[in-house]
């Protein structure tokens, strides 16, 4: 598995997206495909973004260590929440400008949700070797911007329902729990493996 | 029973409206008494069981009592009404209904001076109802109307559908129809319909005062707090049609904006 190249990630990263492709060719996408796309690419940037904040853990946890994976599975979250936010402006929004602005404005989940997307777009800039060693120690320091970014995303999609359902909350206990783990003292776990 | 049976003998006036298909209609539903999932009710709903079903008209009426759906369809007007439906969540859909107007029975039970509106309750029978199981919503679902919005002629108990009998998840075997508000007025699987002199608790109102009012009007100019409702999704239009303007009172602003004469729509939504 930790020979695996990292080309690999990236492809598979692409399966989701024909996943949709083919659901919406074969007409199996339901009646509302608008809708469905939309929410089914939100849905799938919060499981990359779950992905890749249970990289750290997961070696602590187990010793497997998956680090050089991760910037895949970031990039493939600010991807999928690039196309979630496209699906929002052109097929759902039809680009109604003055709408989309005013609901921007007004609405709590989607400032919650744009706020989200900035921070994974910065993330996404900066993932480069090139800004990685311009920054230095302050890359550490902004890469923090992940925990915030995943914190808005999940509260983004739960502030949209109308009843919180049970997948909703099961979203938040994972990302709670997973944020939650960073608060552990340094070191925690299997440091080395055996 | 007797819904089916008939074949509509006069249409509605059809505004130019074109029914969504039967596919769309009866495969994309809110009714989360089956699941919050918008195909969890056509997936969940067949086990439902909707004969024998009774449904008691009390409160504020001459003669309340427990009826079988028989005999509260015995004799109505059953026609085809083809509506629009426009969800509080900014999609529409327009539904070849067969029903009948609600003022019909409940000129039938009699309503008593002093009756002012009118509250409605869905069945509540968790064992065929898995969304009921969990406390999300204060079960069993209520709704209601005001005494001269239920005798509204385009206010209708619906039964059927494109024809035939009423598939469960669209609320069968007995729903409300109230075309010029957001679909969640329309309740579905009636057993109670109950008159009173004060307005009734509804369901969504007691679960998000701020967001959901009595009325629920279609109102282009009043947002959801969460959503503009400026505009809506035309459901079976495709992936690259327009988003619609939507309309005052759903597009029945003649038929009903009397109702609402010097009311201040933005307190009373």
């Amino acid at each position: 598995m930790r020979r695996l190249p990292v080309a690999v990630v990236y492809l598979a990263a692409l399966v989701p997206l024909g996943w949709i492709v083919w659901l919406v060719l074969s007409g199996g996408i339901g009646v509302d495909p608008v809708k469905e796309i939309e929410h089914r690419l939100g849905k799938i940037a919060l499981w990359f973004l779950a992905l890749g904040l249970a990289v750290t853990p997961l070696r602590r946890l187990t010793g497997v260590n998956l680090l050089r994976y991760r910037r895949a599975l970031g990039l493939s979250a600010a991807f999928y929440v690039g196309l979630h936010i496209l699906a929002w402006g052109w097929l759902d929004m039809r680009w109604l400008w003055a709408q989309m602005a005013g609901d921007l404005l007004k609405r709590p989940y989607l400032v919650a949700g744009m706020a989200s997307a900035l921070m994974i777009a910065v993330l996404a800039a900066t993932s480069n070797g090139v800004s990685v060693r311009a920054l230095g120690a302050r890359w550490r320091v902004l890469h923090r911007l992940t925990y915030p970014a995943a914190a808005l995303a999940v509260g983004h999609y739960l502030w949209q329902m109308k009843v919180i359902t049970p997948e909703g909350w099961a979203w938040a206990g994972v990302m709670t729990g997973l944020l939650a783990l960073r608060l552990l003292p340094r070191g925690w776990g299997v440091t080395r493996r055996a | 029973g007797a819904a089916m049976m008939l074949a509509p003998a006069a249409r509605a006036a059809p505004r130019d409206l074109v029914p969504n298909s039967r596919k769309d209609i009866t495969t994309y539903n809110n009714f989360y008494e089956f699941g919050f999932d918008k195909g969890d009710p056509a997936r969940y709903a067949g086990r439902l069981t909707t004969d024998p079903w009774s449904v008691r008209i009390d409160g504020l009426v001459e003669r309340p009592g427990s009826w079988p759906l028989d005999d509260v369809l015995k004799g109505m007007p059953l026609d085809e009404h083809i509506t629009r439906l426009r969800c509080v969540e900014a999609w529409s859909m327009v539904i070849p209904w067969i029903g009948f107007p609600l003022a019909e029975l409940l000129r039938r039970a009699g309503p008593r001076p002093g009756a002012k509106y009118v509250a409605f309750e869905t069945l509540l029978r968790p064992e065929e109802m898995p969304g009921q199981r969990r406390r999300s919503i204060d079960w069993p679902y209520r709704e209601g109307l005001r005494l001269d919005e239920a005798m509204h002629p385009l206010t209708l108990l619906a039964t059927g559908l494109y024809g035939a009998a009423l598939p469960n998840q669209n609320g069968a075997p007995l729903r409300l129809v109230v075309p010029w508000k957001y679909g969640f007025k329309s309740i579905k699987s009636i057993v109670r319909i109950t008159l009173t002199d004060t307005q009734p608790v509804t369901t969504w109102p007691a679960l998000q005062p701020t967001e959901y009012g009595f009325y629920a009007n279609v109102n282009p100019r009043v947002d959801h707090p969460r959503w503009s409702q400026a505009t809506e999704r035309v459901i079976g239009a495709g992936l690259f049609a327009p988003r619609v303007p939507t309309e005052m009172f759903n597009g029945y602003a003649e038929e009903v904006a009397s109702l609402y004469a010097g009311m201040d729509l933005r307190t009373f939504y």
